[in-house]
């Protein structure tokens, strides 16, 4: 028989009190108010006192409403009809079609064993040249994408979603616009991978507590398929509407907040989201993109400032393009000496002339006066940042790697570049 | 004994209340019956009748009314040989076993034991028949790796013991007698190879604890040169994240100059644990011959491990690393990264509901730090054979900004500070250890008088930088501008090091020595150039000479050939 509570005691931001026995931390519970009902989890015990966080938000909750205890915590389906499916932030359809019952599988499980987990080697091509050729994603990595308000990330994500060779992608959406759910959905599907995705979808206009569970639905599905031996790619927009969510919960239960508002576990938080990316020895793997907006473009706020601890590099987007400086991937070491003799030196090479060309263009806008070697370098950031780090650009990274041996050969004679002779032999153009 | 247990009366996170009746002692274990599982908890406060433990695992499922029971026991680590290569999570849980059994997730509720009761031991006595011992003393000895394992009295034996009997030399596994001690009442205790001790208790069973001196080579050349460790002693890396502090611990943990390594990996990535468990077995130690790993212990408990087990994973590694120092041994202990074991501290503080200092952190931070670097040190042991542990710690501190609470209390307590710094890590000048903010108190390899000139330069060269930044490199005069460059060599050719080249990435003492005279050499010559481009081009090629010098093998033909070239480079000028 399942425990059902017919008097709300407290009612305070998004979490009700009730009293009652035998309930178990974390468990489920139903709100059932006059204008529908919600899921709710039990956030703290004390004595008899539960404390819910009601999922559907406390708006419109009467002290008379009831409340039923489920008698297990969160679970979500698991299934391969999930795919081409859309979700909410309870895990329930979004899209009319029918809820998924079967294989129901508990969300925020224990972490991976780390002697289970295997060195990562694969790298997941992207066919974005300053992500293949400069900073390799690589499977199983974590990384977040760092930008403002405002810049296409969006589009980055999407564009990643539609051409990284995985075999399933999760795409969680916590606190999206409308308009921003429709993007994806609509681009996903005309890029022709929407049967082999699985949204989760949590957009502004609903509770912000229901975004809070999106990682978790998310990463616990994928877990599900990685173990099936598929190579699933995890994208998370935008994380940091999660920590602000996290933030909201540990102030209305009083917690001591420890930076800027943000309770003190965020980074614990935030970790045991993002170290579900891993490579099962003798299975499949995970790969998680996350975006994180930075308030005021500010990389030492808490949310990007954990993450950075957390994650294996960052994308910084920046006017539109991704930076190659502050952009790393900590991980591409283990992959781009596989993918042809000369990406490394090129990776190195390119960008050494590129911070010059920045030098120069520093002194350009002063008004200095441009030496012929300065000139040659102008000429070759403008091919650089068009034909390389322009988010338009969709190409092989061989081709990519061909490109910038065309640019290097347009802008300046080979002992100028810092290249092997033996490379330049093989690849100097012409 | 009958146990104590009492019943749960409230669930925050991953701590919960208990009602108990009778006699509890802080920080003993106790765990929590729920859906057919033990969780593991430690009683961290006691009021009244009510106890808050601090759970080890994830608290999902626990209900108001479970059952706890009590063990009478504090937090303790397992002791004895066979500790060595291990991988054990933050409450010393093999974690390969782990896998074995349970498979690709760490199950909840279960304890491995952290040493093999199976395998035997060659054990070869020490002691005698009628010798007097206490806590620490030597019975005898099991060859474990490279090392000979020394069997002790237990260290909570403080009384003065007789040996009434010791095994014979043969094989023995680690739970069998080898040894019979009867203390001055009478009484009888039987010794084995293996015992407990808890973790948050320091080990003192030597006879003093001596001055840190001599320095400990990490064959980092910026960390012996400009800033070096002593045997003994603590230092800390603080740094942003991507500057470096992991790959800087992972290179000083292959080649740092002493017997053993104890890596505590504390809430971090496991992506860069599972780097150093699967390669460390493959790399030789040029000084033993033998896998890496045969020296190493791993406590392991990254970011996503339930928060309490971090909390005490730096004290299971403290106390790991002092029963080898006991031993006689070199022991160096890294910790990476404290700054998660003190946000650690503080989750638990904040559901204690405790009034909180700055940034939230515990008023007890400041202490809890103090006392965890003071458990390093050099000690004369009872046989006056001398150990060490050596304590460095990383610092993630929030927004890479040094003024915040960690940073500070660790400031405090250290001999030694590496501060890395972001704008050298984006330049990619590696090691990222800013010389010109960091310090050491202990002496290093190479004398003071050199140091100083080192030092000056690199002062007297940034302030030319910065000042070349407003007026332009035209606007500096060539005297500055002969300083600036250097400076710059002095970077480029010593400080930095290339941890990925096999010679590079570690240096030696005898080759700090003989190189930095010659940089030196370089850093007192006076130069005559007719013009900065002159002056320039010189550098640069000295420059280029000197790398290529660092990538050759000490003391071989091609050593000697580039350093002919060097020579003559410098003559001619």
């Amino acid at each position: 028989m399942r425990k059902v509570c017919t008097r709300i005691l407290s009612i305070a931001g998004n979490v009700v009190t009730v009293k009652t026995s035998g309930i178990a931390y974390e468990e489920l519970a139903e709100v059932s108010t006059s204008r529908g009902s919600s899921l709710a989890q039990v956030i703290r015990l004390d004595g008899e006192m539960v404390y819910l966080q009601v999922f559907a938000g406390a708006r419109g909750i009467s002290t008379g409403d009831e409340v039923r205890f489920l008698g297990h915590p969160m679970k979500v389906g698991f299934s391969y009809n999930m795919l081409g499916r859309i979700f909410n932030g309870s895990g329930q359809p979004r899209d009319k079609g029918p809820a998924v019952t079967e294989n129901m599988i508990e969300i925020a499980g224990p972490p991976a064993n780390p002697s289970k987990r295997v060195i990562p080697g694969r790298m997941v091509r992207t066919n974005i040249p300053m992500i293949d050729v400069f900073n390799s994603l690589v499977e199983s990595q974590k990384l977040p994408i760092f930008s403002v308000s405002g810049e296409p990330y969006d589009e980055l994500l999407a564009r990643i979603a539609l051409q990284a060779e995985v075999d399933i992608i999760v795409l969680g959406g916590i606190g999206l616009k409308y308009d921003q759910y429709m993007y994806f959905k609509k681009t996903l599907e005309e890029g022709g991978v929407f049967s082999r995705t699985i949204f989760f979808m949590h957009t502004a206009a609903d509770p912000t507590v229901e975004g809070l569970m999106v990682p978790d639905l998310s990463l616990a599905v994928a877990e599900k398929f990685a173990l099936e031996g598929k190579r699933v790619l995890v994208l998370l927009t935008d994380m940091t509407n999660f920590a602000d969510a996290l933030k909201e919960i540990a102030i209305t239960m009083e917690q001591v907040p420890s930076n800027r508002g943000y309770p003190g576990d965020l980074y614990s938080q935030l970790a045991s989201r993002y170290e579900k990316a891993v490579d099962f020895e003798g299975a499949g793997s995970i790969t998680i993109l996350a975006v994180t907006t930075m308030p005021g473009d500010d990389v030492t706020h808490p949310v990007p400032d954990n993450t950075g601890y957390i994650t294996e590099g960052q994308f910084y987007l920046r006017n539109g393009r991704i930076e190659p400086f502050g952009s790393l991937s900590r991980l591409k070491q283990l992959v781009n000496k596989d993918t042809r003799k000369d990406h490394r030196a090129v990776m190195d090479g390119m960008i050494q002339l590129y911070s010059k060309y920045r030098e120069a263009e520093e002194k350009r806008s002063m008004g200095f006066r441009m030496s012929e070697w300065d000139k040659q370098l102008l000429r070759y950031g403008n091919l650089f940042e068009a034909q390389m780090m322009d988010l338009k650009v969709n190409i092989p990274l061989e081709k990519a790697l061909d490109n910038g041996w065309e640019i290097l050969a347009r802008c300046f004679k080979p002992e100028e570049t810092n290249f092997r002779t033996e490379l330049l032999e093989e690849f100097w153009p012409g | 004994m009958s146990r104590l247990s009492g019943r749960i009366t409230a669930v925050n996170g991953n701590m919960v209340t208990v009602e108990f009746r009778g006699d509890i002692i802080q920080n003993e274990v106790a765990y929590v019956l729920t859906g057919g599982k033990r969780l593991k908890a430690e009683v961290i406060k006691i009021d009244g009748s009510n106890a808050f433990l601090q759970v080890f695992e994830y608290t999902k499922g626990i209900k108001i009314g479970d059952e706890v029971e009590f063990s009478g026991k504090m937090l303790s680590v397992q002791l004895g040989p066979g500790l060595l290569g291990q991988i054990y999570d933050g409450l010393q849980n093999p974690l390969p076993e782990m896998a074995r059994e349970f498979g690709s997730f760490l199950p909840i509720g279960v304890e491995l034991s952290a040493i093999s009761f199976d395998r035997q031991w060659e054990f070869s006595p020490r002691a005698r028949k009628g010798d007097k011992v206490t806590g620490g003393s030597v019975l005898g000895t099991v060859p474990e790796g490279v090392f000979e394992h020394k069997i002790m009295v237990p260290f909570d034996l403080y009384a003065e013991y007789v040996v009434e009997e010791v095994a014979p030399e043969g094989s023995y596994s680690v739970d069998k007698k080898i040894a019979r001690l009867k203390d001055p009442a009478g009484k009888v205790i039987d010794a084995t190879m293996t015992f407990d001790w808890p973790v948050k208790i320091p080990i003192d069973a030597y006879k003093e604890k001596l001055h840190p001196r001599d320095p400990l080579p990490t064959r980092v050349r910026i960390i012996d040169t400009l800033f070096p460790v002593a045997k003994g002693g603590t230092y800390c890396i603080p740094g942003p994240f991507g500057a470096g502090k992991t790959v800087l611990q992972q290179i000083t943990s292959r080649h740092v100059e002493v017997d053993i390594v104890i890596i505590a990996a504390c809430g971090e990535r496991a992506g860069e644990v599972v780097e150093t468990l699967k390669k460390f077995p493959e790399i030789i130690d040029p000084r033993t011959g033998r896998a890496l790993m045969e020296r190493t212990i791993i406590i392991c408990n990254t970011s996503s491990m339930p928060v309490a087990a971090r909390e005490s994973s730096v004290y299971t590694a403290a106390t790991l690393a002092e029963y080898y120092r006991q031993m006689g041994l070199d022991v160096l202990l890294l910790a990476d990264s404290t700054s998660r074991w003190a946000q650690a501290m503080r989750e638990i503080s904040g559901r204690l509901e405790e009034i909180p200092g700055e940034e939230a952190y515990p008023a007890y931070l400041e202490s809890r730090i103090a006392s965890f670097y003071e458990r390093s040190g050099l000690v004369r042991l009872h046989d006056g054979r001398i150990g060490s542990l050596t304590i460095g710690g990383t610092i993630s501190p929030a927004g890479g900004n040094f003024e915040e609470p960690v940073t500070q209390s660790t400031l405090k307590v250290v001999g030694a500070f590496h501060g890395l710094s972001r704008d050298r890590a984006e330049a990619r000048r590696f090691p990222s250890i800013d010389p010109l903010e960091s310090w050491s108190k202990y002496g290093g390899v190479i004398a003071p008088e050199q140091i100083k000139i080192a030092r000056d330069i690199l002062f007297k060269g940034e302030e030319v930088s910065q000042m070349m930044k407003v007026v332009g490199e035209e606007g500096t005069s060539l005297e500055d501008f002969v300083v600036y460059l250097k400076s710059d060599f002095l970077d480029s050719v010593y400080l930095q090091q290339n941890g990925f080249d096999e010679v590079d990435a570690a240096t030696t003492v005898p080759r700090q020595k003989y190189v930095f005279a010659k940089v030196i050499g370089v850093l007192r010559g006076e130069f005559s150039f007719k013009d900065k481009e002159e002056g320039r081009d010189f550098f640069y090629n000295l420059r280029h000479r000197f790398i290529d010098w660092n990538y050759k093998e000490w003391e071989s033909s091609e050593f000697k050939t580039q350093e002919n070239e060097i020579d003559s480079l410098l003559k001619g000028k």
